[in-house]
């Protein structure tokens, strides 16, 4: 019985060990490039002869032409990334509300609208995202992007909100209304209060789609001042002899962000995720 | 309980209920309008600029457009479904109890997290027959040149399915995961009493429990996977000589790199008569489920 379990268990570390190493592949190469002098870039080499972290440095100090606006395109994707989640948070708090709570008409509706949108395929609705953006006088401008997230973005968090709040007993907004509380006070000191954890759960997850967002970035953005670092990155591959390395250097830089937000609020990710995405 | 709760409260409430429904209607209001602005009309307006015959003749006649069909399918088919099933196998892994398991798919969740960005652009310097890491060490074991990846329509559907499911694999098994952990134990300490062996509980308890779960998550799936772009654009650029296009880059690429908008909607559309079904499908079982 003994063996039996010995060797149940190393069977789970095989697993645990292919899972690991697949995971870690592109990420490893990812870094190993990031400290590889330019001289090696092409080398295929498995760790370089001389690491450095110069390429770093050159990101840092914008010292190349493709990151001539570093600093600027990181700020924008944050300041994209903030405003989406922020923006979602509203939205989707206040349409929770009301149709959970306040149980308003065609609330249904509108659930099932913001449904359907999720069921969108992003990429599917670029083209006339992005003309009717031309139209809108917003094409070129951060807004449109924030606008664009906010739109993919907010059907999830209206489902997975309005899946928590159905679950808060409706006695507490019935206490607060024999008190004489209004709907905003309600909202303001019953409602956000307990949906606290799944808000953070939807924010992250704005936060993170934004961030990530190459798609949408590159068509709706276009100077250097106002793109994000995705499309920076994408503009590496508009030559033949892009510098690799600095490339993977600044998609390190790029890609910390979401990794460290992700893993600071993954006890409430993962609830959400696992609870609203698909239910079962 | 929800419902129950909608029967009774409207009695309680009679004489605020102007107040709350206005509250209601305003608090809708953002959405509402987001919906309008950037969903419906856009929709409509894509929908009106696929109306014209001449696009579709246009891209039917377009040998890439065909190709392009069948790339799709093939990305859909393979893409979705080796995913999910690793991914119903892999939740197997990640329900049991451990410490190091935890650490696991810490490290495993990571591909999720990140943007695709960098990593499916290391992912293609990887494979880049002159001077990637692959090719490199494929040399220094066999002393012979490994294949162009990437220059090849066949392996470069292979590494895009491949980059893809690397991409999702993490989201899907955790959502697979949950699925199996609603299941009671009871059935599997009483099978373990019966003395049945692994696949048979598998067959018998784990799959009928994530049965629901499993049809609806590749049904999402097969959708979000219609419009993944980056694994696409990112690794190959639908090259060599747009043989890896699928329908979401071959309609960017008509609209952006070739300037015709009509053409690149026409692409899209195409797509509707198979996603419709699936979309109305999948608001029936997500509703029905959330109630």
């Amino acid at each position: 019985m003994n063996i039996r379990k010995a060797f149940g268990e190393a069977r789970l570390m095989l697993v645990g060990l292919v899972v690991v190493i697949w995971t870690a592949i592109p990420i490893y190469h990812l870094f190993v490039m990031s400290i590889t002098p330019q001289a090696e870039a092409f080398a295929g080499a498995v760790w370089p002869k001389s690491p450095t972290l110069d390429n770093y440095k050159t990101v840092l100090t914008q010292g190349h032409y493709f990151l001539g606006h570093f600093w600027t395109q990181l700020f924008n994707s944050a300041l994209v990334a903030v405003a989406v989640a922020l923006l979602t948070l509203t939205v989707g708090t206040c349409a929770s509300f009301a149709i959970s709570r306040l149980k308003v008409r065609f609330g249904e509706t509108v659930s099932n609208m913001a449904l359907l949108t999720y069921l969108i395929p992003a990429a599917f609705l670029a083209i006339p995202m992005y003309t009717t953006m031309g139209q809108y006088g917003l094409l070129g401008s951060r807004w449109s992007l924030i606008l664009t997230m906010v739109t993919f973005a907010s059907p999830y968090a209206i489902w997975m909100l309005r899946q928590y709040a159905d679950k808060l007993p409706y006695e507490l907004d019935e206490a607060a209304r024999i008190d004489g509380a209004s709907p905003i006070q309600i909202f303001w000191l019953i409602y956000l209060p307990l949906m606290m954890p799944s808000m953070v759960a939807i924010g992250t997850y704005a936060l993170l789609l934004a961030w990530n967002e190459y798609l949408y970035a590159f068509l709706l953005l276009s100077s250097d001042t106002e793109i994000t670092l995705s499309v920076a990155l994408g503009h590496f591959l508009s030559t033949d002899d892009a510098p690799w390395n600095l490339l993977m250097a600044t998609g390190i830089i790029y890609a910390l962000p979401p990794a460290a937000i992700y893993y600071a609020f993954r006890r409430y990710m993962v609830a959400g995720l696992t609870a609203g995405a698909v239910k079962s | 309980m929800v419902s129950l709760a909608q029967d009774v409260a409207p009695s309680h409430r009679s004489g605020r209920m102007s107040a709350e429904a206005t509250w209601g209607l305003i608090m809708l209001i953002p959405y509402i309008a987001i919906f309008l602005t950037f969903v419906l009309y856009p929709v409509g307006y894509g929908l009106y600029l696929g109306t014209e015959v001449k696009a579709y003749q246009r891209i039917f006649d377009d040998p890439i457009f065909i190709r392009t069909l069948v790339n799709t399918v093939i990305f859909l088919g393979l893409g979705v479904n080796i995913k999910m099933f690793l991914a119903l196998l892999l939740s197997g892994f990640f329900v049991h109890e451990r410490r190091w398991i935890r650490w696991v798919s810490f490290i495993f969740i990571l591909p999720w997290a990140i943007p695709s960005i960098p990593t499916i652009l290391s992912f293609r310097w990887m494979l880049n027959a002159e001077w990637g890491m692959v090719n490199s060490l494929i040399f220094q074991f066999t002393m012979q040149d490994g294949p162009g990846w990437l220059l090849d329509r066949v392996y470069g559907l292979g590494s895009i399915v491949t980059i893809h499911i690397w991409k999702y694999l993490p989201f899907w098994t955790l959502i697979l995961v949950a699925a199996r952990l609603t299941i009671s134990k009871d059935l599997y300490e009483s099978a373990d009493v019966d003395g049945a062996s692994g696949l048979q509980k598998f067959l018998y308890i784990t799959f009928p429990g994530v049965r629901n779960m499993y049809i609806t998550s590749t049904l999402l799936s097969t959708i979000w996977t219609l419009g993944d772009f980056n694994s696409i654009y990112l690794l190959t650029g639908g090259g060599p000589a747009d043989s890896t296009q699928v329908l979401a880059t071959l309609g960017i690429r008509y609209a952006f790199g070739m300037s015709e908008i009509r053409a690149g909607v026409a692409t899209v559309i195409v797509a509707l008569p198979f996603m419709i079904p699936i979309t109305i499908l999948m608001l029936k079982r997500l509703r029905g489920e959330a109630q």
